[in-house]
């Protein structure tokens, strides 16, 4: 046996899960309660201990974690125009998994720099202009961050000609400085896998140690990247497959939280009539939207708040009983349904945050009259085509209206301009494996291929 | 000499994209970077892209006659933007129906036009214009 030792220390539960590369098989999976202020050790140790150790005891061939404890990967963008490098940087960001606490653009004020005290990100992310365009932005916007009262970890990905210079004036303040290649090297043109790296890469040499988590490295070999980043590295692998064994297919995962509803598509997005044409930025291939006023605990109020009617209607009850019910979500975040009507309430929940976070992920179409005639004008991507949706996170997994749910991906005739899928097949994660499958791609990614083909089971 | 930098588009709900596609052609020939943002152009792209990439120009084409509707206000925008002086060009078929250019062109230049272009102008033309108004003849 080759044990394969997968961790997800996360902000809530430390998860645990073993593999066996020879068998490509789960040997098991656990999890406890994430001790982020004693030690990060003691969760890890007690969610292991659920797992039966064989006579001859565990024998890892490699240690591995992903982690979304203590906040996550806090990040804060800065761009110029607020639809171009403002939007690139926030893509950038997302896209390597950090939980963005704000975006700025234009040139940052004295009150954004307070804001960005109050909020204290892990990294900042600097962009603006294009290759030899606007360069006054990125060197202000240098100078105003060197009025921060302490150093932060900074990711510069702005008009090359001046990111350098940038660079230099950032350093007399913070550390470290990372120049990464322009988000938006040309109007229109994203380009974010540079900036995704230089993140990655600033995560594991600076955030893991400033958030007490190097004390697992002793045990492990490294925590190699944010879960939601291990997540979108699984749902890549899974829908591309890896040489000659074939992926899903494109695809989309729906991951419903407690904080936050996590969307990840792996889909081009195209048109999928004739004669439409596209605007606005392009879309990554590999596509994560989060939505932080969607949970199913710490947002629920929010999450109702914006549903709005459409959740009494679901439901069918009076306002005083939702608002009854969200009152206990409210008390006890850690709340398991009790009664039949509460888990009628957690799907009631669960639905609209995935119709609410899916409407957002997907693109729109409309319909410009010309003096030819119509045309249609689609933003964002077309996933009325996408053939697979793949359901994760609490709810979806522990509660057994899941397909319910998932159904609030599906495309809505009422909203005809939303891009919604219209015929996709559900899919559940049901042993709560992907976040584990994209630390395994860095290792074995054939075998974390294979496995997520086993265990990702048609709902 | 420095590259200068222009933003080309059709603006309003214009597809005509043969002749963007030509003046793209004509411009980059002559030594211009052309950020072209295509058919179908809103005011806000044309100043965000010129925000984004310090453009010294606007290069607006209407080729469809509804030029009078969807131009004005564009300098006002740019003013609001911090993009006030920018150099504004405007050519095509403007307006509905066959009128008088002298008016025609009146009218484009109180909106904040610097140059107004007639039907079948010859992209040459606004190159040479060009030329003058960014002072590159000087410079050689």
């Amino acid at each position: 046996m080759q044990a394969v030792l997968l961790i997800d220390f996360g902000s809530t539960y430390t998860k645990v899960t073993i593999v066996d590369l020879d068998s490509e098989e789960i040997i098991g999976t656990a999890r406890a309660g994430t001790t982020i202020e004693t030690n990060i050790m003691d969760g890890l140790k007690e969610a292991l201990a659920q797992i039966p150790e064989p006579v001859e005891g565990w024998n890892f061939t490699r240690k591995l974690a992903c982690s979304s404890a203590a906040g996550g990967l806090k990040m804060i963008a800065s761009g110029l125009v607020k639809e171009l490098t403002a939007e690139a940087a926030r893509r950038a960001a997302l896209g390597a998994g950090a939980r963005l606490l704000q975006v700025f653009s234009y040139e940052l004020t004295t009150q954004d720099i307070a804001s960005i005290i109050h909020a204290q990100p892990d990294i900042l992310l600097l962009a603006g202009g294009t290759d030899g365009g606007n360069k006054e932005v990125l060197l202000k916007n240098a100078e105003m961050l060197c009025g921060l009262p302490t150093s932060l970890p900074v990711v510069i990905a702005g008009n090359k000609v001046v990111s350098a210079q940038a660079a230099d004036i950032l350093r007399k303040r913070h550390d470290p400085v990372v120049v990464a290649d322009n988000v938006m090297p040309e109007l229109g043109v994203l380009a974010v896998e540079s900036a995704r790296l230089a993140i990655r890469d600033v995560f594991f040499t600076h955030i893991i140690k400033a958030k007490g988590l190097d004390k697992a490295e002793e045990f492990l070999e490294r925590i190699m990247m944010p879960t939601p980043a291990a997540v979108l590295s699984a749902a890549e692998l899974l829908a591309q497959g890896h040489g000659a064994e074939r992926g899903m297919g494109e695809l989309m995962i729906v991951d419903v939280g407690g904080a936050t509803t996590d969307v990840h598509s792996i889909a081009k997005g195209d048109p999928s009539k004739p004669s439409v044409m596209r605007r606005g930025l392009p879309e990554p291939f590999a596509k994560r939207t989060v939505e932080g006023d969607l949970g199913m605990r710490y947002s629920s109020e929010a999450l109702a708040e914006t549903a709005g009617s459409r959740l009494i209607d679901y439901l069918g009850w009076t306002e005083d009983k939702v608002e009854c019910q969200l009152g206990l979500c409210k008390e006890d975040p850690w709340r398991v349904p009790q009664t039949e009507e509460e888990v009628k309430f957690d799907v009631a929940m669960g639905r609209m945050a995935v119709s609410l976070a899916v409407d957002r992920h997907v693109g729109t179409i409309e319909v410009v009259y010309t003096p030819f005639g119509a045309t249609y004008v689609q933003h964002g991507k077309d996933l009325t085509q996408l053939p697979v949706v793949i359901g994760t996170g609490g709810v979806l997994l522990y509660n057994p209206g899941a397909s319910e749910i998932l159904r609030g991906v599906v495309f809505n005739p009422e909203e005809p301009t939303i891009l919604k899928p219209q015929k996709a097949e559900f899919y559940i994660d049901k042993e709560y494996i992907l976040a584990a499958m994209g630390l395994l791609r860095e290792v074995a990614p054939l075998v974390a291929l294979r496995i997520m083909k086993k265990y990702v089971v048609k709902l | 000499m420095e590259q200068k930098t222009l933003v080309l588009g059709v603006i309003g709900s214009d597809v005509h994209a043969i002749g963007n596609r030509i003046l793209d052609y004509a411009f980059t020939q002559a030594g211009f970077k052309v950020i072209n943002i295509g058919v179908m152009a809103t005011q806000e792209e044309f100043i965000h892209a010129a925000i984004e990439t310090n453009a010294d120009v606007l290069l607006v084409s209407s080729l469809y006659g509804h030029g009078e509707l969807d131009c004005p206000g564009l300098r006002e925008k740019c003013q609001e933007t911090g993009i006030g002086n920018i150099l504004m060009y405007v050519g095509g078929n403007l307006v509905v129906g066959k009128q008088d250019f002298e008016s025609v062109k009146e009218r484009f230049l109180a909106m904040g036009f610097d140059r107004v272009y007639p039907p079948g102008t010859m992209p040459e033309t606004p190159i040479a214009d060009l030329r003058k108004d960014l002072g590159m003849d000087l410079e050689i």
